[in-house]
């Protein structure tokens, strides 16, 4: 195949792209020195706090903030949401104040006094028949003929109940920032977000500020999980705040401010039947859904997921709520339809006597066009969760109280690369400058952009410096939907490439050969195929005289660099007590693809990471919303339980690599480990006691409830 | 969270400590709504000393912070990670819950690992405080560090500091643990990116290669 000219090195040549290389960043956030939005302390700042709306569904009837003005230190209070607003959620924001200093602000928040009208309010949606003119039914889906595949006197039917509940995203650094005017135009912010180049024109557009006048920065962020991509209502207000008081201001969320109104992820419940031959071949699929992301209510789940189940019938109801709006949270919509969808087919092939892995073998071909990954990843899993020594049947029959049980479950995700544009710097004295509007979430971006730019340059990932979290750089996507690594891959690629042909174009005549034949490794350039024909890096940048090179580069662009579309599995290894229903982790096993692997180290604890945050989401997270006062019951972190460090077991992440993987591209990681846990560990506590808990989290009462109705056997 | 954890995860509470939650968080902040405390005064009682109010005006207070006397004029109710964060710029330590469950303002006061939103800081008047930033003096990373960077333990970062400083402190008592012994110990520390394999291994791993220097033999994974 010919080569295109910003193609990724065959393997062979890779001196860097694929190996196990330490994050760029570590050494400054395992020392205390990176500097989050929450960081951000300018001269004379002021802080400012909001007054949230106590009741669910309300609508404001006076707002006196007299005695809160008058307390010393406080310098301005201003209304957000005026006399006569409805409220939709608790937690909505009613006044902001800002002060000298947080406590004060904290007290003026307490003088305030604001009346409502309450209204009826909706906040549970697990029994419809309670929710009233709050159900909003979408047509019903019909493909092929369900009613032939039901009525099939062969057919296995399995029928179920499942579902999970809203959680939030929990960033560890809440929502908000640090606003300041530079002068009486010019806008600077630093906001804790996912999309630094895409903040300006949204603030600008609320302002009526002229979008040129408005730089957002973002050196480090503490976790944004899909939640962080706007400025949000307190975003635009800090810009205003710092406007009337002519200082700096900072907002940050408080934690329980933060849990209850920046981000929740849709819950979903469902009565669900599946079909299928005596062989265990998938025949029909019937589904009534219905779930909440508070008042926009919840669209239908892509289910059956991943199998394509044929002849279906779906049935969906949305459910407006008053919990708060959901926000997308990693993988949107994939993790609800793949434990809607891969608990029903567990149930269905325990029904069948099958092995689930067996099962799913057989129906791979409604997985196109991933039906060999998944074969492959299925083997891997099996392999390294040692699936033949370890499963049983349903209900582990062995002697005493602690039983233990296998699940397995598939996904999938796109991840393509975003829109991404950088500017590469090849500078006289030898530095290298890559710089381009994007943000680091954790997921590695600088990392990505630093490995990339120095395989290209043949130098080592401590050469090339790394520009990222203003907007004043060229502009780059938000990191959303695993698009960033796909996206700034491409663009620091083919800006790479083509600076360094400048630099070759620069050095040629002082080697005396045409700079097609130069090239660039080991920390020189040098003469293809005569190594001792060459210069050093820094001896060949001289050349450049008193200019910096200066390229553009894009994604997407020319050539391949990246694509599309992975699978993945997870099986996990559980141990039930069915004398106190805990739930305990022995292992997780992940296989997962996603085309080229740049940074193995990081990918490999991407999927870490995701899992764990699946054994949270899996056994103990909740937004537990109270129906008589509205609010959430545990909007704080000593209620609201992550997973923690005791919590997760062994965690075995096999990447597939190598032909047929790597020549796919670059493709994004962040969200599909973290789409298959609810399943797998859902199906794998069935395994062990025998009957299904039907809804996450698996909470020692929901596993006790489970067993007193069955299991075992 | 972890069934086990539940018994280690306690907010640090030197016998004189006030904690912030004793005067400001019982019953939530302001979005509970319409309730009105107001500024409380303090009380730094200690068993044989008669009881001294201090307060609520700011008092002149001396903090001795990674080896250097810091003298600050602060509310009692002031926290030691708000001193630390807005009043002295030192923002290694992180705010995540504000109230004692999350460990990511972790501080060492007296050789003891404590959650600095929940001491004020009057009462750590006296003590030896170390923050991260002492723990990084001149430049130069700890050996704790170190094996967090190797082991890529952090995403986001946002719970580094915090783990750094759980992780110094446990292995300063603990310098032969067992893998059980490091889940107890940082057990009072939590991550949402889900890092603690990192940790896990890099807190292992800091006490394999201190152990290795002193000529000892480390328990390593088990
Ligand atoms: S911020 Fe102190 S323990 Fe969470
Ligand atoms: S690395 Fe993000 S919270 Fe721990």
């Amino acid at each position: 195949m010919a080569k295109c000219k910003y193609d990724w090195p065959e393997a062979g040549q890779r001196k860097l792209i694929g190996k196990r290389i330490s994050r760029v960043t570590g050494p400054a956030m395992a020392s205390g020195q990176a500097k989050y939005s929450y960081d951000i302390n300018r001269p004379g700042m002021l802080y400012a706090r909001l007054l949230a709306c106590p009741y669910a569904h309300a609508k404001i009837k006076s707002i006196d903030t007299s005695e809160a003005e008058k307390l010393p230190g406080v310098k301005t209070v201003r209304i957000i949401q005026r006399v006569g607003t409805e409220i939709q959620w608790a937690g909505d924001e009613i006044v902001a104040v800002v002060a000298e200093r947080e406590e004060i602000a904290e007290d003026a928040l307490r003088r305030i006094k604001v009346e409502y009208e309450k209204l009826p309010h909706i906040v549970h949606e697990e029994d419809l028949s309670q929710v009233g003119d709050r159900a909003k039914p979408a047509a019903e889906q019909r493909t092929g003929d369900p009613d032939a595949a039901f009525k099939d006197p062969d057919a296995v039917i399995s029928e179920g109940y499942y579902g999970l509940p809203v959680i939030i995203h929990c960033t560890p650094e809440t929502h908000g920032g640090v606003a300041e005017w530079v002068d009486a135009e010019n806008l600077r912010v630093w906001i804790s977000t996912q999309n630094v180049s895409g903040l300006p024109p949204q603030i600008a557009e609320t302002l009526g500020t002229p979008v040129t006048n408005i730089q957002a920065l973002c050196e480090y962020m503490g976790g944004g999980f899909g939640s962080k991509f706007s400025p949000d209502r307190w975003g635009i207000e800090m810009a205003r705040l710092a406007k009337d008081v002519g200082k700096p201001v900072k907002l940050m969320l408080q934690r329980e401010h933060d849990s209850m109104v920046a981000g929740a992820r849709p819950s979903y419940f469902a009565k669900i039947r599946v079909a299928a031959k005596k062989d265990g071949t998938l025949t029909g699929w019937e589904s009534d859904t219905w779930g909440t992301g508070g008042p926009g209510g919840a669209t239908l789940p892509p289910i059956p997921y991943v199998l394509n189940v044929p002849n279906q019938i779906k049935r969906h109801t949305s459910v407006a709520t008053n919990v708060g709006p959901a926000r997308a949270w990693r993988a949107p919509g994939h993790p609800q339809a793949c434990y809607l969808t891969m608990t029903a087919l567990d149930d269905l092939a325990a029904k069948l006597n099958m092995d689930p892995i067996e099962f799913l073998m057989k129906n791979l071909a409604l997985a196109k066009p991933r039906e060999q990954i998944y074969r492959q990843e299925l083997q891997k899993a099996a392999e390294l969760a040692e699936w033949t020594k370890n499963w049983h049947p349903r209900g582990d029959k062995s002697p005493g109280p602690i039983k233990r049980g296998l699940g397995v479950s598939i996904h999938t995700w796109g991840g393509g690369g975003h829109n991404s544009l950088c500017n590469v710097a090849i500078h006289p004295d030898g530095s290298v400058e890559i710089t381009l509007g994007s943000q680091d979430l954790g997921t590695g971006t600088r990392t990505v952009i630093a490995i990339t730019a120095a395989e290209t340059f043949g130098l080592p990932v401590e050469a090339v410096t790394v520009n990222i979290g203003d907007s004043k750089y060229p502009p780059s996507g938000g990191s959303g939907g695993s698009t960033t690594v796909g996206g700034v891959s491409g663009s620091t690629r083919r800006g790479c490439v083509d600076a360094l042909e400048q630099l070759f174009a620069a050095v040629a005549p002082g080697l005396g050969v045409p700079a097609e034949q130069l090239e660039a490794a080991d920390g020189r350039i040098q003469v293809k195929g005569d190594a001792a024909k060459s210069l050093t890096w820094k001896q060949a940048c001289a050349k450049l005289g008193v200019k910096s090179v200066q390229v553009q580069g894009k994604n997407p662009g020319p050539c391949q660099l990246g694509s599309s579309g992975v699978g993945g599995v997870q099986i996990a290894d559980v141990s039930v007590d069915t004398e106190t229903g805990i739930v305990k982790i022995n292992k997780m096993v992940a296989v997962q693809d996603c085309g080229l692997i740049i940074d193995l180290k990081t990918a490999e604890n991407q999927c870490y990471g995701a899992i764990t945050m699946g054994i949270g989401y899996s056994l103990f997270e909740e937004k537990i919303m109270d129906q008589v006062t509205g609010r959430m019951l545990n909007p704080n972190l000593d209620s609201y339980k992550l997973a923690g460090i005791g919590d997760i077991g062994e965690i075995v992440v096999h990447m597939m690599t190598g032909p047929g993987y790597d020549d796919r591209g670059v493709i994004g990681l962040g969200e599909p480990p973290v789409i298959a846990p609810g399943a797998a560990i859902s199906n794998a506590v069935a395994n062990a006691i025998g009957v299904r808990v039907p809804t996450l989290p698996l909470t020692p009462a929901k596993v006790l409830a489970a067993l007193a109705k069955g299991g075992i056997a | 969270m972890s069934w086990k954890k539940d018994k280690v995860r306690k907010p640090a509470k030197p016998n004189e400590a006030l904690t912030r939650r004793d005067f400001l968080q019982g019953a939530g902040v302001a979005v509970s709504g319409g309730l009105l405390v107001g500024r409380e005064p303090a009380i730094a009682a200690s068993p044989d000393e008669k009881a001294k109010v201090l307060g609520p005006e700011a008092v002149p207070i001396t903090l001795r912070i990674n080896g250097k006397a810091q003298k600050l004029t602060l509310e009692p109710r002031v926290t030691l990670l708000d001193a630390l964060r807005n009043h002295l710029d030192m923002t290694g330590a992180k705010k995540m819950c504000d109230r004692g469950t999350c460990g990511a303002c972790t501080v060492i006061l007296d050789g003891k690992a404590v959650y600095a939103c929940s001491v004020l800081a009057i009462a750590a008047q006296g003590k030896e405080i170390l923050t991260i930033e002492g723990l990084a003096a001149g430049g130069k990373l700890h050996p704790v560090m170190t094996a967090f960077v190797e082991h890529d333990a952090h995403q986001c970062g946002f719970c580094t500091p915090g783990f750094v400083m759980a992780s110094k402190a446990f292995l300063d008592k603990n310098p032969n643990p067992l893998q059980q012994d490091v889940e107890e110990g940082l057990g009072g520390n939590l991550c949402r990116c889900g890092v603690y394999v990192g940790v896990r291994q890099a807190a292992l791993d800091a006490a394999k290669a201190r152990l290795g220097e002193k000529g000892g033999k480390a328990h390593g994974k088990v």
